[in-house]
């Protein structure tokens, strides 16, 4: 294999990895912060110890998108040396800024969140916890702002054969940027509600930790329900921005091959026979059933992105995403009848989509990525030329293999961690085996 | 130009600040399998670590990214040029992150041991390697037409830059060693005075070693030191700090000591970079292809935007990295305190 696939395979295999961690801790922040300031507000036992709970799986999982993601800021410069040369005027400041800005802040106050409830007051821990969450939002800003500049480049001009800035703001507000970030953080969000929710379902289920579960399973319902049904606005517009943005990527997503106007919407596609819904996909894009829209053709067979893995990926998150609406919905609906705390069926099946938020993010990302191929940066820089020339294929293989070793164990651990705090739960004698 | 070489000392604070800080806790992670002796004192040890190591990496990231933003082609070289030698760096990195949060959640002897031992390693990876690293941009690098590293893995590991990973294993043992010995008290906290002076002298030996063996392995930043004042202005202080750690040590004084020792790995820093200054990297077979400041450096809108966010910013990050540690200022507790 070419030093590029390899370098490829890489990057996937760690930036992957790496997101099932802050996509978790990102929601779970905001889910901490929500407890803090209800103790803060009227102090209960039962606040103690949701807070002490998830902030003692908040610590495992964010320990790992520690581990997991120092190799991101680094393999720019290891394995895309040539992309690093073309973009670093730009793309290197929201890296900084997100270094600067977001991971002292989370970095710094995650300690007295973890470490610190002895040792400053109630109204300073609530403040610590508040500053974590803020510092992963606002890394999950920069990155997003970095990575949409690769998608929607702007504020630049090309000199001496590098992308240089003419405006800071125009290249970190691109055009996709807020539409990305709140897509992301959104997606966060709901995967915290769903894995409190599912942890929740699981202790009713065995009958343990009743006040516990209940309290938290309202909680992640209300949070939950509340930021998908705002992921739905939110990524129905970022769908048609990227029609306007990044028109092959949207032709890839609905398999659209020939520019039409009055287009028709696949509701279900490749590998399953088609189902064509005729002209909705004309209206779904630009509120006009007979707008035209750009299919594949409108472009070279080089500058096509994938189309099968672009289009099953965003199908994939498109329906497992609106199944977790259906799931959460249901639940509100259960919880109006009196029936949410003994459906054991439906607690089981909120226990079972545990997984599903994660791997919604995950092919959305997919999506993302694959749908900006062949281009690194779009439409200036292809992937081919971003990498490095100097690396040997044999050093990439060395890495990868590393790589693959190290990221699965560490996923193993963090896995076994969680696993056992579960299973101890949240009166679990925590305290007496830490230090 | 201005703004080129305010970034060159920026990364430089940054370096500096890493070494400082997460050398501290890079020594605790090679000292804690020799100073304490029972799972008490080991747990001591990493308690006084465990709440703010997270924050001392910041500063390797932080100087990552200002390198990518302000210099990228050194960025780019550097990175790609040590490709191996920085996964390895990366794999320590991991290792430790994940033994310190791990090693406590479990409760079997095995589980702890074999956490320590992977802390210990991971920590002296990452701190040798990050010195060999320096070593060899002290020693120059041969660069292609692209500005590409143009030698291999096996030329990164001469002896002048292992001499330099030692040496700067050393400094992190003494830093390490320094901060156990202001942490702890007790038998423990005398055995980390022990420690830190053993550490200290191997240190010292070292490092006058190395300063030694540099006119004839980096000859470059000989004659700069020779032609030049500027270099020669963090040595007296260095000196002077070097000097009074073993007399610090020996009379108690440990918070003094652990401050000394610091002040010291700055101007370690500090001289380095100005007999550097601006070149980051020296290209031996020709030395207009070097990397430096001047013709390295981002457009002056990036430098400008980003000097805006770094002054806006550090305030704050120094202001809050100052209040967390005096929140957990004085000798680490035995007190079960996480949940």
């Amino acid at each position: 294999m070419s030093a590029l696939t390899l370098a490829r395979a890489q990057f996937a295999l760690t930036v992957m990895v790496h997101y099932l961690y802050p996509v978790l801790t990102m929601g779970l922040g905001v889910v901490l912060v929500i407890v803090a300031s209800l103790r803060l507000r009227r102090p209960d036992e039962i606040y103690d110890r949701m807070a002490r709970f998830w902030t003692h799986i908040f610590g495992v999982v964010f320990a790992g998108g520690v581990a997991t993601g120092v190799v991101m800021e680094f393999e720019f410069g290891t394995n895309w040396a040539s992309y690093s040369r073309f973009v670093g005027d730009i793309f290197g400041a929201p890296l900084a800024a997100e270094a600067l800005i977001a991971f002292f802040l989370e970095s710094s106050f995650l300690g007295i969140l973890v470490f610190g409830e002895k040792r400053v007051s109630r109204r300073m821990h609530w403040f610590a916890t508040l500053m974590v969450a803020l510092g992963a939002t606002l890394s999950a800003f920069w990155i997003v702002a970095a990575n949409s500049w690769q998608q929607t480049p702007a504020g630049f001009h090309i000199v001496h054969g590098r992308a240089e800035l003419t405006s800071f703001a125009a290249a970190v507000f691109n055009p996709s940027t807020p539409l990305r970030f709140l897509h992301a953080v959104l997606g966060s969000w709901v995967t915290a509600a769903v894995f409190v929710g599912s942890i929740s379902a699981y202790y009713l289920l065995r009958g343990k930790h009743q006040e516990f579960a209940r309290r938290s399973l309202r909680l992640a319902l209300v949070f939950g329900l509340v930021a998908l049904a705002a992921e739905v606005v939110v990524g129905d517009a970022h769908t048609r921005q990227v029609a306007r943005t990044q028109p092959e990527k949207f032709a890839a997503i609905e398999v659209l091959h020939r520019t039409q106007e009055g287009a028709p919407l696949a509701v279900v596609g490749q590998p399953l026979p088609e189902v064509l819904l005729p002209k909705l996909l004309s209206f779904m894009t630009y509120f006009d059933f007979n707008a035209r829209v750009i299919g594949l053709d409108a472009f070279a067979p080089e500058d096509r992105p994938p189309v099968t893995a672009t289009a099953m990926s965003f199908h994939a998150m498109l329906w497992l995403g609106l199944g977790l609406g259906v799931v959460l919905t249901l639940g509100v609906f259960l919880w109006w009848r009196g029936r949410l705390f003994v459906s054991r069926r439906y607690l089981r099946v909120l226990y079972c989509c545990l997984p599903i938020p994660f791997v919604v993010n995950e092919v959305g990302w997919v999506t993302a990525e694959i749908g900006r191929q062949p281009w690194s940066v779009y439409h200036l820089l292809r992937t081919e030329d971003a990498f490095s020339r100097s690396v040997p294929a044999s050093h990439v293989a060395i890495s990868l293999v590393m790589f693959v070793v190290i990221y699965i164990a560490v996923l193993g651990l963090t896995l076994h961690l969680v696993r056992k705090k579960v299973l101890q739960g949240p009166d679990g004698g925590a305290e007496k085996v830490l230090s | 130009m201005i703004l080129d070489l305010v970034w060159f000392v920026l990364v430089a604070v940054l370096v500096a600040g890493y070494a400082i800080l997460d050398g501290f806790d890079l020594g605790v992670g090679f000292m804690h399998l020799l100073v304490p002796r029972s799972e008490e004192e080991r747990r001591l040890c990493l308690a006084s670590v465990a709440p703010v190591w997270d924050g001392n990496e910041v500063w390797l990231l932080s100087a990552g990214g200002a390198l990518f933003a302000a210099f990228p082609p050194v960025y780019a070289t550097v990175f790609s040029g040590f490709y191996l030698a920085l996964m390895l760096v990366l794999l320590g990195l991991i290792v430790r992150a994940v033994s310190i949060e791990a090693r406590n959640r479990g409760t079997s002897p095995a589980w702890r041991c074999f956490f320590d031992r992977c802390f210990a390693v991971g920590s002296m990876l990452v701190s040798l390697l990050l010195g060999v690293a320096v070593g060899n941009l002290m020693c120059g690098l041969p660069l292609d037409v692209h500005g590409e590293y143009a030698g291999t893995f096996w030329g990164l590991l001469n002896p002048f830059s292992l001499f330099i990973g030692a040496t700067t294993l050393a400094m992190f043992a003494m830093q390490g060693a320094c901060w156990l010995a202001m942490k702890t008290e007790g038998e423990l906290g005398k055995r980390a005075v022990t420690a830190a002076l053993f550490a200290w002298a191997a240190f010292v030996a070292l490092y006058l070693d190395a300063t030694l063996w540099t006119p004839s392995d980096a000859p470059w930043l000989f004659v700069r030191a020779r032609q030049s004042f500027a270099p020669w202005i963090p040595a007296p202080p260095m000196i002077l700090c070097l000097a009074s750690l073993p007399i610090l040590l020996r009379r108690g004084r440990l918070r003094l000591a652990f401050l000394c020792s610091s002040i010291a790995i700055a101007c370690v820093v500090a001289i380095l970079a100005i007999a550097a200054c601006p070149i980051f990297v020296l290209c031996t077979n020709d030395l207009r292809r070097s990397l430096t400041a001047f013709n390295a450096a981002s457009s002056p809108r990036t430098l400008l935007t980003m000097l805006i966010i770094v002054l806006c910013a550090l305030p704050f990050v120094l202001g809050y990295t100052a209040f967390i540690y005096r929140v957990w200022r004085g000798k680490v507790r035995a007190e079960p305190e996480e949940y």
